[in-house]
């Protein structure tokens, strides 16, 4: 990664990375220690004493049925937000590939939603089914159906699930869309002269070989509704009710700032790095490798 | 077009035409909700089709803000997140490109020392270290600033793998037709390299420029003063400030402001984002 041709030793590299590297430094390499060493201490309320404990932490975490369930609700939640947002932006590409006309435009109506925050999104699909004004908690009322995502957790969380898909949606979208236009359209045409209709195709030329995008995808949606939908969380049900959409992010701000169960938060943020580092690794090693056929 | 097959292409329209209708079904709502009055946003069913308060909604959220007399006009806020938002793109860029000039034109010692120290940002998402990075910050005595809300995020491993990657691309003969003429690094870095990677640069900062603006715990965090709220933050305090009965049309035009500015960058520079997204990510 060198180039053949470069410079010499000087004082200059070095002056260029620093800027980089003391932002690293300051603001992440020493909290992520902090974390790390933070995790190992139980502090009183007012910050007055701490005691260091090992493992404490960790064992209290593990043996907190609140924090397994929360685990268990971000599961829930990441594969239902990777699983709906692919699915339709799969089924969008697919048939962008199929028109003739119209597809830049297509396209423009598609994307947009990619850049809308997090907690713009929450405030607008809150503001759609609040339970008393909004738009379709009215039409579900007129169906006979009572939507109060205020009371109801498993309402709460099939709306931000909504939330988050809707707004994931686009990004996954023009990734099937960049990968199905580089298929030769020399395979698609000899499926097509051995008589394989549209679907046929779809299922055994296009799907087998847009895995790799498909596997980065799943990796940067399960990514994003880990860390990236805490606005959304945080306008809709702000965790609730009765922690119903507490997902681990959101778990580690309301312990920490909320909750000042600084021990305790820490723990959790060094198990979510844990948990971005396997990720990362996972990612790494399998994006790079081409799908064999 | 590989068949004629009118029914398949006819179902390719009719979905998409829906897809794009249920994708833009917020965004309408949010519109319309903007242009009625206090009153019609009370009564159930709310209106589908735009009414005729736009502009005095606009006028209000933009010098009054919403909630009460000593709200934080959006205009302010606007500023504010224009501000966070341009010194976060154009500080990951700069940083990023001196950076990967370095890593890939030097040989220094623990040249890969620092790019895996830089590597490893990309596993300290801000979410998971919240508390320390939020103490640092304090210590630093940066809460409410612009400075405490840009610098903290300007770290990339991305934006410096990108830019190394476009780097490791341009010939060698570059350099060494450079040196033949007398041109020493810096020269070279900022009339040859700096201009060969410009479309990425452009492309780059459409991306980070929504990622900028879009940040919403950081500045949650850090900021306490009024006069520093953004926008996106700001949209949060209305629903909060507002439990009871909130002001819908003023919200959902505070929120259509919100999202203006990133969707205009988006659709303005379509290409160059989808070249961004698709070449940074991968």
């Amino acid at each position: 990664m060198l180039k053949r041709v470069h410079f010499g030793p000087s004082l200059l590299p070095f002056l260029l990375v620093a800027p980089q590297i003391a932002v690293t430094l300051v603001f992440f390499m020493w909290p992520a220690g902090q974390a790390l060493y933070q995790s190992f201490l139980i502090e009183d309320a007012f910050g007055f004493s701490s005691e260091f404990v090992w493992f404490e932490n960790f064992a209290y975490l593990f043996n907190d049925k609140y924090y397994l369930a929360s685990f268990y609700r971000t599961a829930i939640f990441s594969l239902s937000v990777a699983g709906m947002a692919m699915g339709i932006a799969l089924v969008m590409a697919a048939m962008v590939d199929r028109i003739a006309k119209g597809v830049m435009a297509y396209q423009t109506l598609l994307i947009w939603p990619y850049a809308v925050a997090p907690v713009v999104a929450g405030a607008l699909w809150v503001f759609m089914f609040d339970p008393t004004l909004g738009i379709f908690a009215y039409a579900l009322n007129t169906v006979g159906y009572d939507w109060n995502h205020k009371l109801n957790g498993d309402e709460a969380m099939l709306l931000v699930v909504l939330a988050a898909t809707w707004k994931q949606i686009a990004y996954n979208f023009l990734f099937f869309v960049a990968a199905i236009q580089s298929i030769p359209k020399s395979l698609i045409e000899a499926a097509a002269i051995d008589g394989a209709g549209p679907m046929r195709r779809f299922w055994t030329i296009i799907f087998p070989l847009i895995t790799p995008t498909t596997f980065f995808l799943l990796v940067v949606n399960i990514v994003y509704a880990f860390f990236d939908t805490f606005g959304i969380i945080h306008a809709i049900t702000q965790g609730g009710p009765a922690k119903a959409t507490e997902i681990l992010v959101y778990k580690v701000y309301n312990d920490g700032f909320i909750g000042l169960d600084l021990g305790g938060s820490a723990a959790q943020s060094v198990i979510l790095m844990g948990i971005v580092i396997v990720i990362t690794v996972i990612q790494f090693r399998f994006i790079e490798r081409k799908v064999e056929y | 077009m590989i068949e004629n097959r009118p029914l398949v292409t006819a179902l390719a329209y009719l979905v998409l035409s829906l897809g794009v209708a249920v994708v833009a079904f917020p965004i309408w709502i949010t519109f319309v909700a903007s242009t009625h009055e206090a009153a019609r946003m009370t009564q159930v069913p709310l209106p589908l089709w735009p009414g005729d308060q736009f502009f005095t909604n606009l006028k209000t959220v933009l010098f009054n803000g919403v909630g009460g007399s000593n709200a934080t006009p959006v205009w302010l806020m606007m500023a504010n997140s224009l501000i966070m938002a341009m010194m976060i793109a154009v500080g990951k860029i700069t940083i990023s490109l001196m950076s990967a000039f370095a890593i890939v034109y030097f040989r220094f010692p623990f040249r890969m020392g620092f790019f895996w120290m830089i590597f490893i940002t990309l596993m300290l998402p801000v979410e998971v270290r919240i508390l320390p990075t939020f103490e640092v910050v304090a210590n630093l005595g940066m809460l409410n600033s612009y400075w405490g809300m840009s610098v903290p995020l300007i770290a990339s491993a991305t934006a410096t793998f990108m830019f190394r990657q476009v780097f490791l691309t341009i010939p060698d003969e570059m350099l060494e037709a450079a040196r033949v003429d007398g041109a020493g690094p810096l020269r070279f870095f900022w009339d040859i390299l700096i201009p060969l990677s410009r479309t990425n640069i452009a492309a780059l900062f459409v991306i980070l420029f929504i990622y900028g603006w879009n940040q919403y715990l950081w500045p949650l965090l850090i900021t306490t003063d009024s006069g520093y709220f953004t926008v996106v933050m700001g949209i949060k305090q209305m629903l909060d400030s507002a439990e009871q009965a909130p002001d819908w049309h003023l919200i959902m035009m505070t929120a259509l402001l919100a999202m203006l500015p990133p969707i205009i960058v988006v659709l303005s520079m379509q290409k160059m984002f989808v070249k961004g997204l698709t070449e940074t990510e991968k």
